[in-house]
């Protein structure tokens, strides 16, 4: 499969503002791993499913029970901006 | 031999027998690395003051009668990237300087639990992305055999000072290799256990179906305590696993007589350094000499591993590091909106591995390109774990280099990823099995650098993977320690 990547979208959905400069180095450089990782695409044999944990899980479920969260006040001292208990950001979208 | 060159074993003895405090102990961690960490760079913390009243707590129980087990007193480190509750954790990434965690992660919680005492927060390449420390936004961190290579990586600080003996013992985490790599570079013992074994909670997280914690020790017996008190089913980690736990000590004596030992024919030729591939062979000949039938097998599967871990370690990674966004914890950019500032934010605190890896994966997951490379990737994954299940059948467990290379210069790999990427092809297929492996020091290359030598067993293997690995540590009877040539004088 030839790989053509559309850099800037890439970056846009990671939410990372490079530099055009940046973005073409990055580009250059996912040229060369992706060239590499398409050997996955040479594993041959019969059709398998795709896997994730070894030991077969499949789902946990806690308890649904009332316990202790982290300290309000100590979780917050941690955010950049903080108002009356909450975190404080700019607006989500352009006002006119 | 001084009191930092001991092992955990030997230090508890000596402990219990009132020949030396926690304290003493601890100062002579302490001392080692104020003599040390010029040249290594291996902690980003040093705890003193916790340390110290840690110590006189664990001496003054010992005097009580309390003795909360063989890390009872026993000075270690953590890699930076578990949360330790009051105590800086960055993870080595600008995007967390200054972070301090308001919980401690699982492991953190277990070893205070054992009696252990905390020296510090170890380096490592900024979110464990790497195989050299040079990835750490804080600097790398140097190999005490030769200051002007790297300990390998991640846990690169770790693997240092547990060889330089400013740690008795470390934990590290291991995504494709990032305990054993490091171990096998500095001469240590590192350990990767079964996948789900040891808790996730309050790990950062790297890529979660991979992620495991494991030690970093200088003896194999020293690697079975730590396990032991850290593993253990976590309701806080939903991928735990709540089921029956092997006996890591429960056969370190028993050799390796009658054993099935099979030595993995894709980790060799091409790439491996000759000196690695001498060693390799040079212990299997002892084990087969100590009663183990040794055959060769083949896991084809393993030529496409690497390709398999760089899309799927990625992926999980985008995903993962999406909640860095300077909203509620860490450095934060300017932005007129949200979207800006989380962008700014990231652009700014991310290094170039992370960046290179979050944009990797991101496209990996991305519309139209899923199924080509993550839903491909899983496949090779299950085919994978088919080809050891099918190795298992014939042997006990599987041996190989732990690292293709001994340790490699600081600045010869950083400009070439694949190449850095490489670092890894032994360590990648237990990760991506959930499987678990160990490296063992087994002897200096002629410029006197250490080699590893990895065992690999099935999931929940631990009991005759440690049996084996015993067995190699007692053949291989390494000795040596590293001299930093400033300090020899």
């Amino acid at each position: 499969m030839p790989i053509d990547i559309d850099i800037a979208h890439v970056a846009r959905l990671a939410r990372l503002d490079l530099t055009a400069e940046e973005l073409e180095s990055y580009k250059t450089q996912l040229d060369v791993i992706l060239d590499h990782a398409t050997q996955v695409q040479s594993l041959e044999g019969d059709p398998r499913e795709e896997s994730a944990h070894p030991l077969g899980l499949v789902n946990a479920f806690r308890q649904d029970e009332r316990r202790p969260s982290l300290d309000r006040d100590e979780v917050l001292s941690q955010a950049p901006e903080t108002k009356d208990g909450y975190f404080v950001v700019p607006p989500a979208m352009e006002t006119q | 031999m001084t009191l930092h060159e001991l092992t955990i074993a030997e230090a508890g003895e000596r402990l219990r027998a009132g020949e030396v405090s926690s304290s003493d102990l601890l100062e002579a961690a302490l001392d080692r690395a104020s003599l040390t960490e010029a040249q290594l760079h291996a902690y980003l913390t040093i705890d003193r003051e916790g340390a110290r009243e840690t110590a006189r707590r664990a001496d003054a129980d010992l005097a009580d009668g309390i003795d909360h087990g063989p890390l009872h007193g026993v000075p270690v480190a953590l890699k930076d990237n578990m949360c330790t509750r009051g105590v800086e954790t960055t993870a080595s990434s600008q995007i967390l300087a200054g972070y301090i965690p308001p919980y401690d992660a699982t492991v953190t919680r277990k070893l205070k639990e054992a009696g252990a005492v905390i020296v510090g927060k170890t380096n490592l390449d900024e979110f464990a992305m790497g195989s050299s420390t040079e990835n750490s936004a804080y600097g790398t961190s140097y190999n005490p055999w030769d200051i002007g290579r790297v300990p390998g990586g991640s846990s690169g600080g770790s693997a240092a000072a547990v060889a330089i003996g400013s740690a008795f013992a470390a934990l590290g985490s291991d995504t494709g290799g990032s305990i054993r790599q490091p171990a096998s570079l500095t001469g240590v013992v590192g350990l990767k256990p079964t996948y789900g074994t040891v808790s996730r909670y309050g790990l950062i997280a790297f890529a979660s179906s991979l992620d495991q914690i494991g030690p970093l020790s200088r003896s194999v017996q020293d690697a079975a305590f730590m396990l032991e008190a850290i593993w253990g089913h976590d309701p806080l980690d939903a991928t735990s696993y709540a089921g029956e736990y092997p006996q890591p000590s429960a056969a370190l004596d028993d050799g390796v007589s009658g054993m099935k030992v099979g030595v993995v024919k894709e980790l060799a030729g091409e790439g491996y350094e000759p000196a690695v591939e001498t060693a390799v062979s040079a212990m299997v000949d002892k084990l087969s000499d100590a009663g183990a039938a040794v055959v060769e097998v083949s896991l084809p599967t393993f030529d496409i591993a690497l390709s398999a871990y760089y899309l799927i370690a990625p992926a999980e990674a985008s995903a993962n590091l999406a909640r860095f966004d300077g909203v509620r914890y860490g450095h934060r950019g300017e932005g007129a909106t949200t979207e800006t500032l989380m962008a700014r934010t990231r652009a700014e605190g991310f290094g170039p591995e992370v960046t290179r890896r979050v944009l990797l994966g991101t496209y990996a997951l991305s519309a139209g390109y899923y199924d080509a490379f993550y839903g491909q990737a899983q496949k090779v994954r299950s085919a994978i774990q088919e080809d050891f299940s099918r190795a298992y059948e014939s042997v006990d467990v599987l041996v190989s280099p732990t690292s293709p290379t001994v340790a490699f210069e600081a600045g010869a790999r950083m400009d070439d990823p694949l190449a850095m990427y490489l670092s890894d092809i032994c360590t990648i297929p237990s990760n991506l099995a959930g499987h678990p492996a160990i490296s063992i020091p087994i002897g200096l290359d002629e410029q006197n650098l250490p080699i590893g030598f990895q065992v690999m067993a099935p999931a929940l293997g631990e009991t005759v993977m440690f049996q084996v690995a015993a067995a190699v540590e007692t053949l291989a009877g390494f000795a040596e320690r590293p001299v930093l040539e400033e300090l020899a004088s």
